[in-house]
């Protein structure tokens, strides 16, 4: 196959999709943050930052799991980074703006997370880890995450428009110089983030594969995102004959790879603790076990797991753009239920459990995610949608055909 | 079938074409195919992938036999589990129940793969018609490359469209590199 490098910049027809798509995604967003916003005065500030919480870290995660699998891509090689490469970079782009989301968490941290009141300060357990659980490094930990994160976002991006330029491979080794300390950082940063944000809303309790689910959530949601996103460019010129069967069913494999770590990790927390039976560890799981919230742990092992594991299971679901992309949106509404999960439970009294779920949890998850696409359909638009640069791009574009 | 076509399946088990690259080997396959061809095989050094479209081979066997021995192990792990737990020796541990899923899972999982993947391999030998002591292609002194560096494709006389000569000429059409008679 011969094709020139001008069919690869975006025809405008695609441009004005991107466009709308944007448009579409803003208005949604605007809306329903409008009405968490609303639900902020309704339902009193406590309630509104644990929606907030829930909704905003699902959609940071997307942004932050595009991070990792730019990363990752550089590291392992293969068509399918190469194809999704650009998607990943707009995706990543999006930290610029979701690291701020931190912020009302960080302001309102005295109503969400107890032991930054001086209660919960106070409290003897905390004390003995204050090193680390005070609010002043809380803080400080809020800007080196930012630096990390939103540095190699930059960098990775720079070096790759930098590349499609120059076509010089001295920038194809910088960015895979860069991604393998990178991935390190990254897993560090989130596991740290993820006890900041998450984990501490237990205050006593904790789990030491706590930030690695939260890094394969994030994979996994960052992964659906792209499967959908990958099927709406399948219907556009010049995609329709770029991307192949073979691109979308190696999309469907580490998608399937990522529902079954999840599930492996998931059930590992829950072997541990189950084994060992301790008072610290349980009281997550008793208010996850029975009544509601229980209901919802069988929704999300079958939802999350066993549905999508049967359904991905099959070369035919992976390889057509309709239904990889039907499945993927069906994995994202599950991660939302997820993210409630791990935060909502943490507000009812383990001796007396209540399904405490509320309206603006479903609110909250819809806007952030207008607000997610946008700001990365809006990134798509501007850039040229395949790393031409890139050494194997021939290579990764030739996957699945005939030699 | 007229006696001398039947005196050739005695004889000739078919004819086979030898391909310097896969690309190649790849485009015959497709031709042969659609040609109307349905006893033919490829036979290549290592897998590709191609071939099985170019073919149009659709046989899926070894996946559901596998999906059917994955299901029984898992069923059949946590019944063992359940029984030597709850029937054959029950003990109270730590005051959890005597069914205590989340222990019995990884059991589950072991079984589960375990007899997924003997199923697979076995169902796979099997369907592939192993063991096989004797297969005519070997009679081609050159068809030890196929395990090598070369590519071969071989249409068997039992098939219904096959003849000699139209056979013959058909696949030098397709580029070989060489055609041989396949001796019985």
């Amino acid at each position: 196959m011969t094709t020139t490098e001008q069919s690869y910049t975006t025809p405008p027809q695609l441009t004005e999709s991107l466009k709308k798509y944007q448009n579409t995604s803003a208005f949604v967003g605007l809306v329903f943050l409008g009405l968490l916003v609303a639900g902020y005065f309704m339902a009193g500030e406590q309630q509104f930052l644990r929606s907030y919480l829930a909704g905003f870290f699902m959609w940071f995660g997307a942004g932050a799991g595009c991070l990792a699998l730019l990363m990752t891509q550089y590291l392992t090689g293969g068509a399918w980074g190469v194809m999704i490469r650009r998607l990943l970079e707009a995706g990543a782009k999006t930290l610029y703006v979701m690291w701020f989301g931190f912020l009302p968490l960080l302001l309102g941290a005295q109503q969400i997370y107890w032991w930054t009141t001086p209660a919960g300060l106070a409290d003897k357990r905390i004390h003995e880890k204050v090193l680390y659980l005070n609010v002043e490094f809380l803080w400080i930990r809020w800007v080196i995450y930012g630096v990390i994160w939103l540095g190699l976002t930059y960098l990775l991006n720079k070096w790759s428009a930098l590349e499609d330029e120059t076509k010089s491979t001295d920038y194809s080794k910088k960015l895979e110089s860069l991604s393998a300390p990178g991935v390190i950082a990254f897993f560090f940063t989130m596991t740290f983030a993820s006890v900041d944000y998450l984990m501490v809303l237990e205050p006593h309790w904790f789990s030491t594969i706590y930030g690695f689910l939260t890094i394969i959530g994030e994979g996994l949601t960052a992964f659906c995102l792209i499967n959908i996103v990958m099927a709406l460019l399948a219907k556009h010129e010049p995609f329709n004959h770029l991307i192949t069967d073979k691109h979308r069913h190696d999309l469907g494999k580490l998608t399937l790879a990522f529902v079954m770590l999840w599930a492996y990790l998931n059930f590992s927390q829950l072997l541990i603790t189950w084994s060992a039976n301790l008072p610290d560890e349980v009281v997550w799981y008793i208010k996850r076990w029975n009544g509601g919230w229980g209901s919802v742990a069988t929704l999300l092992w079958v939802f999350q797991f066993f549905v999508p594991f049967g359904l991905l299971l099959s070369q035919t679901n992976k390889k057509s753009p309709a239904k990889i992309a039907g499945i993927s949106a069906f994995i994202l509404v599950v991660r939302a239920l997820d993210y409630c999960f791990l935060v909502e439970p943490n507000f009812t009294d383990a001796r007396n459990v209540q399904f405490n779920a509320h309206w603006l949890d479903i609110i909250a998850p819809i806007g952030f995610g207008g607000l997610w696409l946008a700001l990365f359909f809006r990134n798509l638009s501007q850039t040229r949608l395949l790393p031409i640069g890139a050494p194997d791009f021939q290579k990764a574009l030739n996957h699945g055909r005939d030699h | 079938m007229s006696v001398q076509a039947l005196e050739t399946v005695h004889t000739l088990y078919g004819i086979m074409a030898e391909f310097e690259t896969p690309g190649h080997l790849v485009a015959a396959a497709r031709k042969v195919r659609l040609a109307g061809f349905k006893k033919f095989d490829a036979y290549t050094p290592y897998p590709i992938h191609e071939l099985d479209e170019a073919m149009d081979l659709h046989d899926n066997r070894v996946s559901l036999y596998t999906l059917i021995g994955g299901c029984l192990g898992g069923i059949g792990g946590f019944s063992l589990a359940s029984w030597v737990q709850s029937v054959a020796l029950p003990l109270n541990i730590g005051g959890r129940p005597l069914i205590s899923v989340p222990m019995f899972i990884p059991v589950t999982f072991e079984c589960t793969i375990l007899i997924g993947g003997l199923t697979a391999a076995i169902s796979m030998l099997l369907l592939n018609g192993l063991p096989l002591p004797y297969h005519p292609v070997f009679n081609v002194d050159r068809f030890v490359d196929a395990s090598r560096s070369k590519f071969f494709l071989c249409i068997e006389s039992a098939d219904a469209k096959f003849d000699r000569d139209n056979t013959v000429s058909f696949l030098e059409s397709l580029n070989p590199v060489e055609i041989a008679e396949v001796a019985r």
